[in-house]
């Protein structure tokens, strides 16, 4: 039985419950019944039982999400390598398909457990709840989960986590915040990568930086390149900060 | 796409429902769609059919019912409509509207036997 949602194989129980238990009579034994419950009722119930859970352990987990090829393996790579030793680190990778970036994570060391989705698209709440189990989490680490490439659908699907990031090169188009609001509205950090490409690519910075904002003004914003090194400091002290403070967010 | 996915989580919401309150078959349900969701109604209504078809909302009748977008300023202060995430306010123009409404996305209710 998995020790964070309680389920069997395929048995699933869970108490996310809304009965409105009023019904009345209709013609043929038909009747109305009241729902008013959540179509995500199901995988935000899982997800309040992870978000518990890392509560429980002092678990900082975080949800990155971008389009393929932002950069989001390469960033945990390079995180992982600048970190390890300060704190323990775990990532669970979602892909539809191969283990190419599991792999690419256990080069640093450190446990990875990579989830293939299939034709979903995001990852869900359930799944991640018996991937954390699977990978017996220490107490006090830092939980990456990177998502499905997908700048649409992983916004519905809360994982449980203490925030989305979301990922963005300048290689991809200045206007994607306006274009894919529910992720950037969803996303409590930008990281915008690969501004070594900069002198090179047709990427307005300001530009991108006010859309987003307009979508969501409360987001932070760090600008950084992955593979040149540039400001990743403010990464790396921005994760320092979330796991120092897990337990007031 | 995650209509998909969503509607299974409709389908295990059913079969819970058909436990606890003990019926059948579901002829008809009611989902109410916030205009600002990202779910497209359309999706729902072609991924309804093939997710249901062989569950006990098989050839149920599906009415998608739309909920505005609505808000409150956060300068003026007033309740607004917006029709995105990041409408101004259609009253002074500050561009920082708090959602109150258009988010949702749930089963309001159903017909069943």
């Amino acid at each position: 039985m998995c020790g964070i949602c309680g389920c069997g194989q395929t048995e699933q129980k869970h108490s996310h419950h809304h009965n409105h238990d009023h019904s009345h009579s209709h013609a043929d034994n038909e009747r109305l019944i009241q729902v008013e419950q959540d179509l995500l009722s199901k995988n935000n119930g899982y997800a309040e039982q992870n978000r518990a859970y890392f509560k429980q352990h002092h678990i900082f987990t975080l949800n990155l999400v971008s389009s393929p090829g932002a950069g989001k393996t390469s960033l945990l790579v390079e995180t992982i390598k600048a970190l390890k030793e300060s704190f323990p680190i775990a990532v669970i990778e979602g892909d539809q398909q191969t283990e190419h970036d599991a792999d690419r994570i256990r080069t640093t060391g450190i446990p990875a457990l990579q989830i293939n989705t299939g034709r979903a698209c995001h990852l869900d709440a359930h799944s991640i709840g018996h991937a954390a189990m699977d990978l017996k989490l220490k107490p006090n680490s830092l939980l990456a989960i990177e998502n499905v490439g997908n700048l649409v659908c992983p916004s519905s699907f809360d994982l449980g986590e203490a925030h989305k990031v979301v990922v963005l090169s300048v290689t991809e188009g200045d206007d994607k915040p306006i274009k894919y609001p529910d992720m950037f509205y969803a996303a409590d950090l930008m990281i915008l990568n690969k501004i070594d490409l900069l002198p090179y690519v047709d990427f307005d910075v300001e530009r991108c930086i006010n859309y987003a904002k307009k979508v969501n003004p409360n987001i932070a914003i760090i600008q950084l390149s992955v593979t040149k090194g540039s400001n990743f400091i403010e990464w790396t002290k921005w994760l320092e900060h979330g796991v120092a403070n897990r337990d007031s967010q | 796409m995650h209509e998909i996915s969503l509607l299974e989580n409709v389908r295990e919401i059913l079969q819970e429902h058909a436990k606890t309150q003990h019926f059948k078959q579901v002829k008809q349900i009611t989902l109410e769609i916030g205009q600002l969701s990202c779910v497209e109604p359309e999706a729902l209504r072609f991924g309804f059919d093939v997710v249901m078809k062989e569950s006990l909302a098989k050839d149920a009748k599906l009415i998608l019912a739309t909920l505005k977008g609505l808000g409150i300023c956060d300068k003026c202060k007033q309740p607004v409509s917006i029709e995105t995430l990041y409408d101004p306010c259609e009253l002074c123009g500050n561009p920082f509207v708090t959602v109150t409404q258009g988010n949702e996305m749930k089963i309001k209710d159903l017909i069943v036997i």
